[in-house]
């Protein structure tokens, strides 16, 4: 009985809405459902990705693996040189490119009186991050090796990377020095300080959230890079100390998966070269986003 | 006399911003700019301790003579001006550290290092500020944190504790509650025993309260200047007496 009532009711309700409203209705309807797909497939793809690498690569990442170094003797592969030489890259890069990228920031924010050298700078190192990494591989390898004489090794490799993560390091500085209010600024400048004491002991300690985001997104492109290395810094697949590897070939670990893959056919190592620099990304994406939003907070 | 300007003239780009302002200003006094929004005062008070010289479209002429040295002499060193010159800002601007760090950093600056010294200096200028009870034993928590009145007041000691000669107040109460307010303007009158106080108010009363001369402004010039008492009871121009008298402004 109830049910008869409530269809009526239905019915008398949609004979009075007009035929737009409906249509409108629908047109919402197929939008969101369109929208609610491309999100799926979206992510899908990703844990696609993410599970098919770590599922396919976690199982052949073993602590010898982890630890050793690859032997012809014994038939056993060990990326501990490549985990090593990804290091070497990130610690020599990193002392070169943190002091230039933050003094240029610093330079362009608070320094510079000249505001159209100041927007060209600022383009080109826009631009410069949208050139392909194989092109930064040969600016290295004719200008590193061919020109000063470097051996191909991690110095060679890092001096590279430099060119690379130096927009993004100056970049990310310069938005959070942006963000620092003019106050702290003028308050310091007010007090009796010089321009330099008031940038070391306010703005920079202000902007230290930015610089380290900026310096973990470019951990992660110096870990993520391999184009680059390849003319650079090498394919050398034994351990060196950190001093001798300057001018050794050296591969990082995605040259190693790129060696053992394409030409040893080796894919089980590939699968885990691939595994651990999949979960080194995610973590220092984490960690960018952790810092990220520390810096919005403020 | 702690400060003698003759003939000051200040261009914003090409607004014509401050125009032939000459004043005295009489040392240990309190001297209040009062005048319409947009009149000057602001940009006469930064034009005391250097700081338009940060603004690149600013152009000065004139002399403003500080314990007998032209502040405009090329030779000036201004880091020492403005140490000599302590400025607090309209909107309260304490840096984003402890409450002791915002008080030692004038002193560290000018070379301060030793502990004891600098924990005196830090009691004395928040004592000072009148706002040492409310602080003494929060003194490592962010300055941040603290309310919008205590902040005022940090900012007064702060820049109390670089031992000024000449403190200049950019209408530090007017985003303050009257409790707040009350407390600043006691704290500004005590003050004028070792300092001089040069404020920029809005508030008609408070000049009256606590200013012994008092400058009015109005479109970039000096209409009239003189002790408190005689400006407002006894105004010599027209375009004063309107003005305290609420029919502009
Ligand atoms: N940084 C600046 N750049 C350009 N023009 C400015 C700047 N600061 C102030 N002016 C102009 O100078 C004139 C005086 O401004 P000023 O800030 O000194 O006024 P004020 O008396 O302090 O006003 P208020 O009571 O509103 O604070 C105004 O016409 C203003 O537009
Ligand atoms: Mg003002």
């Amino acid at each position: 009985m109830s049910k008869t009532t409530a269809t009526t009711t239905i019915t008398t309700n949609s004979d009075q809405v007009p035929f737009f409203q409906v249509r409108r209705k629908l047109y919402n309807i197929i939008v969101r459902g369109f929208l609610r797909l491309t999100t799926l497939v979206t992510v899908g793809l990703l844990i696609f990705m993410i599970g098919y690498i770590l599922i396919n690569g976690l199982k052949h990442l073993t602590i010898p693996m982890l630890t050793t170094q690859s032997s012809y003797i014994e038939d056993t592969i060990g990326i501990f040189p490549n985990i090593m030489n990804t290091l070497y890259m990130i610690l020599i890069s990193m002392l070169i490119a943190l002091p230039l990228g933050i003094g240029a920031a610093v330079y362009l924010n608070e320094y510079a009186t000249n505001r159209r050298l100041v927007t060209t700078i600022e383009f080109a190192a826009e631009t410069l991050t949208g050139i392909p990494s194989i092109v930064f591989g040969l600016v290295g390898m004719l200008v590193f090796i061919h020109l000063f004489g470097l051996k191909q090794g991690v110095l060679a490799g890092s001096l590279t990377l430099v060119m690379i993560i130096l927009p993004t390091i100056i970049r990310t500085t310069q938005e959070s020095l942006k963000s620092i209010p003019d106050d702290y600024r003028h308050g310091s400048l007010a007090l009796g300080s010089g321009k330099w004491h008031m940038v070391r002991t306010v703005v920079l300690p202000s902007a230290m959230d930015g610089i380290v985001t900026g310096s973990i997104l470019a951990i992660g492109r110096i870990v993520g890079e391999s184009a680059a290395l390849l003319f650079t810094a090498g394919f050398g697949l034994r351990l060196n100390s950190l001093f001798k590897s300057l001018q050794r070939s050296s591969a990082s670990l995605t040259v190693a998966l790129y060696v053992y893959v394409s030409e040893r056919g080796e894919m089980e190592a590939g699968f885990a070269i691939a595994a651990l620099l999949m979960l080194i990304t995610l973590l220092l994406n984490f960690a960018a986003t952790y810092f990220g939003n520390k810096l919005k907070k403020r | 006399m702690i400060i003698n300007v003759q003939k000051l003239n200040l261009w914003y780009a090409d607004n014509h911003a401050l125009k032939d302002i000459s004043m005295d200003v009489p040392r240990n006094q309190i001297t209040a700019l009062i005048g319409p929004s947009g009149c000057g005062k602001s940009t006469f008070l930064k034009t005391l301790n250097r700081m338009q010289d940060l603004n690149p479209i600013v152009r000065i002429e004139g002399e403003v003579w500080y314990n007998g040295n032209n502040i405009y002499d090329p030779k000036m060193d201004v880091t020492d001006l403005r140490k000599h010159i302590g400025m607090v800002f309209q909107k309260a601007n304490p840096f984003p550290m402890s409450i002791y760090d915002n008080i030692a950093y004038g002193p560290r600056t000018h070379g301060i290092r030793a502990r004891a010294k600098l924990d005196a200096i830090v009691e004395k200028a928040l004592k000072d500020a009148a706002i040492w009870d409310e602080v003494k034993d929060r003194l490592r928590k962010p300055a941040l944190s603290l309310s919008g009145g205590q902040q005022q007041r940090l900012c007064i000691a702060r820049a109390l504790a670089v031992e000024p000669d000449i403190l200049l107040m950019d209408e530090a109460t007017s985003a303050l509650d009257p409790i707040s307010t009350g407390r600043i303007e006691e704290l500004v009158t005590q003050l004028k025993k070792k300092y001089t106080v040069i404020m920029v108010t809005h508030n008609m009363q408070q000049a009256v309260r606590i200013s012994d001369q008092c400058a009015f402004f109005l479109l970039g010039e000096l209409i009239e200047y003189s002790d408190t008492s005689t400006l407002f009871s006894t105004p010599t121009d027209k375009r004063t007496e309107d003005y305290i008298t609420g029919r502009f402004g």
